[in-house]
């Protein structure tokens, strides 16, 4: 009788598994997702305690239009208009009747309460998946009421994290170059803003010049380049304190001082003895080392997130495209072959692709490729744009276009704009001056 | 005595000049930045996962039903009302199906004992991808094999339609009905396994009645929380899609259905 079962065990059971019928879905849409962001909830009282200290109506719906606004801009979501609700913010944020939310086509929703106790802002939000009809993420913040927009920024960072399977990009900073005045005599000063254009802070006073500002990927350390009586110079600036440092002087033609992924080092490209090499240099004992060696001009390089490689411009073929090589600046190998010009090479925060601009036929273009060269894709072009940066995601690149002012050609101005992967989703990036040279920060809470 | 003390004092004013020009951010004015303030992450617990309310469930497909009917009305397919009539074993089939599910139902353990014997049958198919290839590749052969018998089959060959797998045809109208519903995640790596795959118990008119993520255990694994996106993907995909458009014939061959969502070909693209 027992092997009779056990005959049965072993071949009916599987027989009927291999009887399963299967189906491969191997295609989707890239539609955006539609997601509801109800209006962050409060109370009555909450809502007079915050507008005496904020000036604010109503907190709760303006920290919901941040991550709304956040949403859209990635291209992923479509954040669906607000006079669709049918139901209540706060009963929303309860309970919510998934049937509302699901006859508006939201496949996602969002709720929030806000409170103020002991003059600490507390934001309370929650994310539910309407079709499977249950609560997926659930999170509380405390801070200062003064921080209420990084709040909105953070929320967005978990909302998208745990819709998309990546990290965030949306509580981090940008610095750029703000530019005033005519081209000639032009003022340029360093700037800083939030990811979304708020939050504009000046760091320097416009009377030098100051060029290729780079955040540290490991902290809030930006390091630049600025002209003291004409000659290049390295800065290092320390976001927080304020409190600024000249790493040295070097004399010739310095460029784009960029740091290590672990933030130990500065690598940047300048001139000696009328030949541009590439160099590092140690900022803990300021040892400066040669990596390049080659008469031709090695520019603009950047590390891999992992240290172990670089990838720079070089004319050394005869025209300049993108190399990589060793972090010692053995194995050196082009990886660029299309036609046109390759420049500003940067490494993604991922790993999985290098981002450049190309300059062909009188046109730029900003597009990425992958570590060995191959899969070029060109994502913008336009007649004048370059310096991408990454955001720290790796998803989305910001960079510098200059235009001229009005449509019979007069002026110039230079804005900034940034590109998602998919190279559909571009837009521009406000910012209060005209504005260059931009670099993306990492996340500032984690 | 007195050109000592001029000239210390010139160098001295001349080291004060240099430093001061040297030392430009001495002058600066601190930078005006808000102070970082840490926020408090804090993990609510005591309300989370709310239980589906039953009612709202049954209103959300009372609406879906209604919408699906407006869609049919516009384009009513023809084949499938004539099919209906042909299908005379059918009736006889459904009671005695939806009883073995009930059953099924009220004995949990069962259900337990049968959910672990599939999901370790998955797990060692899935130490080999090649094995799932092949096996793909096998369905695929007996879908093709189906479809050229399907031109010949009568109703006493219905039966023998319970081992083989859809035709082609009806392979396709699915597949085109899922591929609209699906939104892929964009944020996923290019560069690991996307494939899910998921077991499906439907009833008779396509509506879902169990859904079952056969990798299940990976989306626990660290490093693969893209998955755990990936798969809920696929299942808004399944419930925003319900009822299937499947054949009205041979419950008995697709009642249990495996779908393999893999994202690798559109992110690669």
């Amino acid at each position: 009788m027992k092997k009779i079962l056990l005959f049965i065990i072993l071949f009916i059971i599987p027989l009927e598994s291999f009887a399963l019928i299967t189906v491969d879905i191997t295609r989707g849409n890239l539609n955006p997702l539609p997601v509801a962001v109800s209006p962050i909830s409060s109370s009555e009282k909450t809502r007079i305690l915050l507008e005496k200290e904020l000036k604010i109506e109503d907190l709760g719906s303006e920290i919901s239009k941040i991550v709304e606004n956040n949403l859209k801009t990635t291209g992923l979501f479509n954040p669906l208009n607000n006079d669709a609700f049918l139901q209540k913010s706060d009963i929303a944020h309860l309970k919510p009747r998934f049937e509302d939310w699901s006859l508006i086509k939201a496949q996602a929703l969002i709720t929030g309460k806000v409170e103020l106790n002991d003059q600490k802002l507390r934001v309370e939000f929650r994310l539910w998946d309407v079709l499977a009809g249950k609560e997926i993420l659930a999170l509380a913040f405390t801070t200062v009421p003064k921080n209420w927009r990084r709040v909105g920024h953070i929320i967005t960072d978990k909302v998208y994290e745990r819709l998309t399977g990546e990290k965030g990009y949306f509580d981090t900073r940008i610095i750029y170059v703000a530019e005033e005045g005519p081209k000639i005599k032009r003022i340029k000063k360093l700037a800083i803003m939030d990811q979304d254009g708020f939050n504009t802070k000046y760091l320097t006073l416009g009377n030098e010049l100051v060029l290729t500002p780079r955040f540290n990927p490991a902290n809030q350390m930006v390091t630049y380049l600025s002209y003291f009586k004409n000659l290049p110079r390295v800065y290092l600036l320390d976001i927080e304190t304020g409190i600024q440092e000249v790493v040295g002087d070097f004399p010739g033609m310095t460029f784009a001082p960029r740091f290590s992924p672990d933030g130990k080092k500065i690598i940047m490209s300048f001139a000696k003895d009328g030949n541009s090499d590439i160099y590092t240099m140690d900022l803990e004992n300021r040892i400066v080392e040669k990596i390049t060696n080659h008469p031709a001009i090695d520019t603009s390089p950047s590390y891999s997130p992992d240290g172990k490689y670089i990838t720079f411009n070089s004319d050394r073929s005869g025209y300049q495209q993108i190399y990589v090589m060793k972090s010692d600046g053995s194995k050196v190998r082009r990886i660029s072959f299309g036609k046109g010009l390759y420049g500003t090479p940067v490494w993604s925060p991922r790993g999985d692709l290098i981002a450049f601009t190309k300059l062909h036929k009188g046109k730029f273009y900003i597009g990425v490729m992958r570590t060995d060269g191959k899969g070029e894709r060109l994502l913008t072009e336009n007649y004048y744009q370059e310096a991408p940066s990454w955001s720290p995601n790796g998803r989305v690149l910001i960079f510098y276009r200059e235009t001229k002012s009005n449509d019979k050609g007069e002026g110039f101005s230079a804005t900034l704009w940034s590109i998602d992967l998919t190279g559909y989703n571009e837009r521009l990036v406000n910012t209060e001056t005209d504005a260059s040279d931009p670099s993306w920060s990492s996340l500032l809470s984690n | 005595m007195y050109k000592n003390i001029i000239l210390s004092s010139t160098v001295h004013f001349l080291l004060i000049i240099i430093a001061t020009l040297s030392l430009p951010f001495l002058a600066k004015k601190p930078i005006d930045l808000p102070p970082v303030i840490s926020v408090e992450l804090i993990q609510i617990t005591e309300k989370t996962n709310i239980p589906f309310a039953p009612k709202a469930k049954k209103i959300i497909e009372k609406v879906k039903k209604e919408q699906e009917k407006l869609v049919s009305e516009q384009a009513p397919p023809k084949k499938i009302k004539k099919e209906k009539p042909d299908s005379v074993p059918m009736p006889d089939e459904k009671p005695e199906l939806i009883k073995k599910i009930e059953d099924k139902k009220q004995n949990p353990e069962k259900i337990d004992n049968e959910v672990k014997q599939v999901s370790e049958f998955e797990k060692k198919e899935m130490f080999d991808p090649n094995t799932i290839a092949a096996l793909i590749d096998k369905s695929k052969e007996e879908m093709a094999e189906t479809n050229i018998k399907s031109s010949k089959t009568t109703q006493s060959q219905d039966k023998n339609m319970d081992i083989s797998g859809l035709t082609l045809s009806e392979e396709d109208a699915l597949k085109a009905q899922i591929f609209g519903c699906w939104s892929i995640p964009l944020g996923l790596p290019y560069n690991e396994n996307l494939l899910v795959r998921i077991k499906l118990r439907l009833k008779p008119d396509g509506s879902v009645v169990k859904t079952e993520i056969l990798d299940h255990a990976r989306m626990n694994k660290p490093g693969q929380g893209f998955y755990k996106v990936l798969a809920e993907s696929a299942l808004r995909a399944i419930q925003l899609c319900q009822p299937l458009r499947v054949p009205t014939t041979g419950y008995e061959r697709w009642k249990d259905l495996q779908l393999n969502f893999d994202a690798k070909e559109m992110l690669e693209g």
